[in-house]
């Protein structure tokens, strides 16, 4: 009880001190750098598989399977793809009954990482990249977990539908009566991306903006990868949240869709990755996460993926709009953590889903 | 010297009535547990207080209930005509219209609502663009919006007017020329004929038809889930759905589970006695076949009006899934320079829970059907032949399922098996589990009517000869009731595969099934690979049916009972 309530001190002396969203209670000595060694890549094929939990893109995440699993033979990834709320709540409940399915899991919603850091359900794995060369903001002081990926949630529109002079450069705008009925959005309940982003948009630009935006009739899809989707087939002209990956990948194949980095800032999303405490298969899960840190797999993140990365040696992509000329908005995890579910509740109220 | 062998049919009997009472009783035992307790157990009236003031659950209850009215009237105006025209007039083709009607049956709710997603999203829908096209409307018109109640109602009733219509199709053959004969030869014009004969002997079915598809639009769970959410409202069971979003509320989803299932035992006992009147439909005796009305020039345009209404639950989705299945784009129709393999190439070469998913759902659609068909076959010999005493609880507990919707049922198992003494949560029998439960009514129904057709004599003479109980029923019963059997094997194996309410409660990562897997790409958007992987679900089943049908000779899905589906 009193341990508990020490954490929670310790919880919020943090958020006041830094401003990086990723501080959470030093447990005790920082643990050692690990490379990936013969023995690891021969314990890990012992195994044979590793399950990943991942709520990024379905095309994306099959991509960094085929990848690992060519880098490392013998060993089966099997990804299991869902909204990283979603996620969340099934290992929440997969635990609850000692079922222990998951090895790595990697969420859009760094908040779960606090809450399962608390509950004690990640191991510690200091992979060598992670620990040489992620900044501070990325990784867990105790290796419980680093950004996997980074990316933001712009709006977009669909160049056959919208002019480029016409589309919405801020947020401000969005709300104009004349967008009512086209516009597409994803849920804070089943996506990670949108639950972080909602809290950013909702501290900058108050609730009151949410109620104008959910008088708009905007159609509303689950996951950040679904109003992409929607905006390229033509379903809705602009899409008001959603994965910059996902709109990049489909610019890039030609489809007619273009950002908007508005005016306001762009909510920030990182993505971390962490090993499960009960993993099935822990050396296959450390050969992964230590594999998925690499320059190697984060550049192929970037590459295939649109993604970000928060390896400094990764490099952006020239169609790309480099990341530090885009302005992003604070995110605070930790109070992502403590709010998620009033964050939600009032989102319910204002959307009725 | 004769020896005595023990007869092992009774210890068998009392074991399935056991298995029974656990296999039901156990989940709806702790649904009611929950529904009064709060997060630390206690006693509470709460979660009931929370349900009826809190406009989050009212307001699903009453949409739930406009779906429910207006899909079981639109069904009975559609259904109505069609079986009168199917059955009664020498419309052209009438057979193949039959036969299609009960094909729809075999797509998943949920695909069918996918697919009217590809045809009447407002702006990307094939029809909408069609209608754009040729009318030049500008691109801000729609002609269709499926993302609305009207649009969900549509597509609710589209899956759920088949069920009523073989009722009443069945009913309207089976009903006595003679009497409407009788009528002609007494002066009677075809209208007076129509509505002083034929109207009110088929007006019970009617009724009863109407009362199911009530329970199918009120127990469904996959069209509102794809339809409604984006819309921007919830009925009744995906409320009960999100309430395991986290953090999960079990308590409140076993109370908004009460009224569902008490409405729907209602409604059962309603349907019951509207049925129970049915008796005087077929007085007794044999009967001619009534006489075919002649159309004459109408014919044809009776055809083309079964054709019509048979493009929406059939040929226009199948097409927008083909055409999903093959383009770039699902929003443009597929031609040589949208052409692609690559939602194909995706599904079964990259998509990694696609086997996984497929092997689940094909081992627990085996097993359910083996296994369901076994149990079914024994209550219903059991309670046919009177052989225990108290074989009715039997009859009951067999039937009970019914009134349980699949999400209900689902919440159940899940409060049931996430605790000792039988942690199965996480393993494909507690899947097994629901499937068996859910399937059992309708299976059992089937051997119950099947054992009515068979005379007690010829097991009496093997009773007789020294054959025991269950050798009786594997030696004499078992072959009698050949087309019942395999009959009632396919209705489990397709209702198996289509089941989603129960599973997307009760999956894990491990026990994916393919139900699930196209909910979770739905998702995410990736309709490439649900129009593959549904076309390879009503593959799967379609096949499945036509062997069986080889096996039996005849037609076995036509005599499929009607049942509450997820």
């Amino acid at each position: 009880m009193t341990k508990r309530f020490r954490r929670r001190q310790l919880l919020a002396g943090g958020t006041a001190l830094a401003a990086t969203s990723f501080v959470t209670p030093v447990f005790g000595a920082p643990p050692e750098a690990q490379k990936i060694t013969p023995d690891l890549v021969e314990a890990a094929k012992k195994e044979g598989k590793v399950t990943w939990y991942t709520s990024v893109d379905l095309a994306l995440a099959e991509k960094v399977a085929k990848a690992f699993e060519a880098k490392y033979p013998g060993v089966t990834l099997r990804v299991e793809r869902s909204g990283a709320e979603r996620n969340f709540q099934r290992i929440g409940q997969e635990y609850a009954s000692k079922i222990y399915n998951c090895d790595v899991v990697n969420s859009s919603d760094a908040a779960h990482f606090i809450l399962w850091k608390r509950q004690g359900m990640l191991a510690p794995y200091l992979p060598e990249d992670v620990a040489r060369d992620f900044p501070a903001e990325h990784k867990d002081p105790d290796g419980m977990f680093a950004s996997w990926r980074v990316t933001v949630s712009p709006m977009a529109y669909n160049t056959k539908l919208v002019k480029a002079d016409d589309a919405p450069k801020s947020y401000a705008e969005l709300v104009d009566p004349k967008w009512s009925g086209k516009i597409v959005k994803a849920h804070p309940g089943y996506s990670g991306v949108i639950m972080t982003s909602t809290q950013q948009l909702a501290r900058e630009l108050g609730w009151p903006w949410f109620e104008k935006l959910a008088k708009q009739k905007v159609l509303q899809v689950q996951s950040a990868t679904e109003p992409p989707k929607k905006l390229a087939q033509g379903e809705r002209a602009i899409m008001a949240d959603g994965g910059e990956y996902v709109v990049t990948e489909l610019k890039a194949k030609g489809e007619p869709v273009e950002l908007i980095y508005a005016s306001e800032g762009t909510p920030l999303i990182t993505g971390p990755s962490g090993i499960m405490a009960q993993a099935p298969n822990p050396n296959a899960a450390r050969l992964f996460q230590a594999w998925s840190m690499t320059a190697e797999a984060q550049q192929l993140n970037v590459d295939v993926g649109a993604l970000r990365s928060a390896h400094p040696r990764v490099k952006d992509r020239p169609d790309m709009r480099k990341f530090s000329e885009i302005k992003t908005m604070r995110e605070e995890a930790t109070v992502v953590a403590d709010k998620a579910d009033e964050i939600k509740a009032h989102y319910v109220k204002l959307f009725k889903v | 010297m004769k020896v005595r062998r023990v007869d092992l049919s009774l210890p068998i009997f009392i074991g399935i009535v056991v298995v029974l009472v656990v296999i039901i009783a156990l989940p709806m035992g702790w649904l009611g547990v929950f529904a009064f307790s709060d997060k630390a157990g206690n006693a509470t009236l709460a979660n009931f207080v929370t349900l009826f003031s809190d406009p989050s659950f009212a307001d699903p209850l009453v949409t739930t209930l406009i779906i429910a009215v207006s899909v079981s009237l639109i069904c009975a105006a559609v259904a109505a005509p069609l079986a009168w025209l199917v059955a009664r007039t020498d419309m052209p083709l009438a057979r193949m219209v039959r036969t299609l009607i009960m094909a729809s049956l075999v797509t998943p709710p949920f695909v069918g609502a996918v697919a009217w997603e590809m045809l009447a999203a407002p702006n990307s829908g094939l029809l909408n663009q069609f209608w754009r096209l040729v009318t030049g409307a500008s691109s801000d018109e729609a002609l269709l919006d499926i993302y609305t109640l009207e649009g969900l109602i549509f597509v609710i009733a589209c899956y759920t007017f088949p069920y009523v219509f073989i009722l009443l199709a069945n009913a309207l053959e089976r009903m006595p020329g003679e009497l409407e004969d009788a009528s002609s030869m007494l002066g009677a014009g075809a209208w007076a004929t129509a509505r002083r004969i034929t109207v009110p002997l088929a007006l019970p079915t009617l009724l009863a038809g109407t009362l199911v598809a009530f329970l199918q639009a009120l127990n469904l769970f996959g069209s509102p889930a794809i339809l409604a959410i984006p819309a921007g409202f919830h009925t009744l069971t995906t409320k009960i759905w999100s309430l395991f979003e986290f953090p999960p509320k079990p308590e409140l989803a076993a109370a908004a589970a009460l009224p569902l299932l008490l409405l729907t035992v209602a409604l059962l006992r309603t349907q019951a006695l509207v049925l129970g009147r049915r008796g005087y439909a077929i007085v007794g005796g044999k009967y001619g076949p009534p006489r075919l009305i002649r159309l004459g020039a109408w014919r044809w345009a009776a055809t083309a009006f079964a054709m019509l209404i048979l493009s929406l639950p059939l040929f226009l989705p199948y097409l927008s899934l083909l055409n999903t299945a093959f383009s770039r784009v699902s929003s443009q129709i597929v031609g040589l320079d949208n052409f692609t393999l690559r939602n194909i190439r995706f599904t079964f070469w990259e998509l990694s829970s696609t086997l996984p998913a497929l092997r689940h759902t094909f081992f627990l659609a085996v097993s359910a059907a083996t296994l369901g068909g076994l149990l079914a076959l024994v209550i219903a010999y059991v309670v046919a032949r009177r052989l225990i005493r108290g074989h009715r609880i039997l009859a009951f507990l067999a039937t009970a399922p019914l009134a349980i919707p699949g999400i209900v049922l689902g919440v159940g198992l899940f409060l049931a098996y996430t605790r000792p003494p039988l942690t199965l949560y996480g393993t494909l029998w507690i899947l097994l589990i629901a499937f068996v439960t859910i399937e059992l009514p309708a299976a059992y129904q089937q051997f119950s009517s099947a054992f009515h057709a068979v005379h007690p004599e010829l097991e009496e003479a093997a009773r007789m000869l020294g054959a025991s109980r269950l050798r009786t029923l594997g030696d004499i019963v078992g072959p009698l009731l050949r087309s019942a059997a395999i009959a009632t094997w396919c209705f489990i194996f397709v209702g198996v595969i289509r089941e989603l309410s129960a599973a997307i409660i009760l999956f894990t990562s491990e026990t994916k099934v393919l139900s699930v897997l196209i909910f979770d790409l739905k998702e995410s958007g990736d309709v490439g690979a649900i129009a593959v992987l549904s076309l390879t679900m009503v593959l799967i089943t379609t096949v499945v049916i036509v062997a069986a049908n080889r096996l039996v000779g005849r037609p076995a899905i036509g005599r499929l009972p009607t049942r509450i589906a997820g």
